[in-house]
């Protein structure tokens, strides 16, 4: 075989798709649930205070579950923590939304409405494929995000239909998400192969169905959608914004100043 | 001091299926909508509850504190209003 060598390096990343696509699923939700617990003691009022960090913690609790997997599947002895805590930025796999700095109020709600709605798609696909351990995590993850799915959704109208200023907030947050937003329905060989493996996500379906929800939360939010342009992407490959190193470093430092401890 | 914050909903959670719904405490909340879900992720996030009733604090009629003597002092030496008070007559099976 003479493949050239860009070919080579590409079937080389793709040695274990599963545990590839495992790894994209659980850093989505990890590194979206770091994000979303840097709220924690800072919500604006007590009881969205004590909502997000529910939110957080349910999704870090999924990542918790797909890294674990992710691990098993790979075989080489590591589990979540290990992925979680001693992987550096170029290993994560997850979208580039979901790392950005958490920003105002309107930004993490924003994002959290734009990844809920995609979330609950995926995870709806997800419940019925043939890999019994993903299905099963699926069939709970999906009852979560179906609530902060209309938490986020809930907060979309009343930011965008209330104040002058709450309205200005969402729209900026809006239009600086949106260029993001595609690269959760891009697909590639990771996806084709884990198709053949049972895992069946069609994601320009996923896609139409997740439009009808945002557009509709959207436009009853009084917002507007921003107009299609460039997308950044890159995630799944490895290629991240500044923000994920700033973010890992504070994520992980206390695993890997101390190996090994427990608490 | 003024409550600065937003209106104030009572909670009542229910523990199981067939229970009465019980005072669990307050949330702050813009409307309805949201002292349900605030109740939801303050009250019920350990599944302590299979349902939720919250109620508009303002909406409930309290008693006051001054007619606690007229309300309440006149039960205490009644022991007759209690089903206990009366012996079972025998012959009469007791659950």
């Amino acid at each position: 075989m003479t493949a050239p060598s860009v070919a080579g390096k590409r079937e080389e990343i793709i040695a274990n798709p599963l545990f590839e696509y495992l790894l994209r699923l659980g850093d989505d939700r990890l590194v979206l649930g770091h994000r979303m617990s840097e709220w924690c003691g800072h919500g604006p009022i007590l009881e969205e205070d004590i909502a997000m960090a529910n939110i957080a913690l349910d999704l870090v609790g999924q990542g918790s579950a797909l890294l674990k997997l992710a691990g098993e599947t790979e075989g080489a002895g590591r589990d979540e923590d290990a992925l979680a805590y001693f992987r550096s930025e170029p290993e994560f796999r997850n979208a580039q939304m979901l790392e950005l700095p958490k920003g105002d109020f309107a930004f993490t709600m924003v994002r959290q409405f734009l990844f809920d709605a995609f979330s609950v798609l995926q995870w709806d696909a997800l419940a019925t494929c043939t890999f019994a351990p993903l299905a099963g995590i699926a069939a709970k993850a999906l009852k979560e995000d179906r609530y902060h799915l209309r938490h986020s959704s809930d907060w979309m109208l009343r930011m965008g239909d209330g104040t002058e200023e709450s309205h200005a907030r969402a729209q900026k947050a809006l239009n600086h998400l949106w260029r993001f937003t595609g690269e959760l329905f891009e697909s590639d060989a990771v996806d084709a192969a884990v198709h053949a493996q049972g895992i069946v996500v069609d994601l320009a379906a996923i896609q139409s169905r997740w439009q009808q929800t945002v557009f509709d939360v959207v436009g009853r939010a009084t917002l507007a959608v921003p107009p299609a342009g460039a997308t950044s992407s890159g995630g799944r490959r490895g290629r991240h914004t500044e923000s994920l190193g700033h973010m890992l470093a504070e994520m992980q430092i206390v695993a890997r100043s101390h190996p090994g401890a427990k608490w | 001091m003024a409550d600065s914050q937003l209106p104030l909903w009572e909670v009542f959670t229910q523990p199981g299926h067939g229970e009465p719904h019980e005072h669990a405490g307050s949330v702050h909340a813009a409307d309805a909508e949201q002292a349900m879900q605030n109740a939801r992720d303050v009250y019920a996030r350990r599944g302590e509850a299979v349902s939720l009733w919250v109620v508009a604090s303002d909406a409930i009629i309290a008693s006051a504190p001054g007619d606690a003597g007229p309300f309440f002092d006149p039960g205490n030496d009644k022991a007759y209003r209690h089903p206990q008070f009366y012996k079972v007559p025998r012959g009469v099976r007791v659950f």
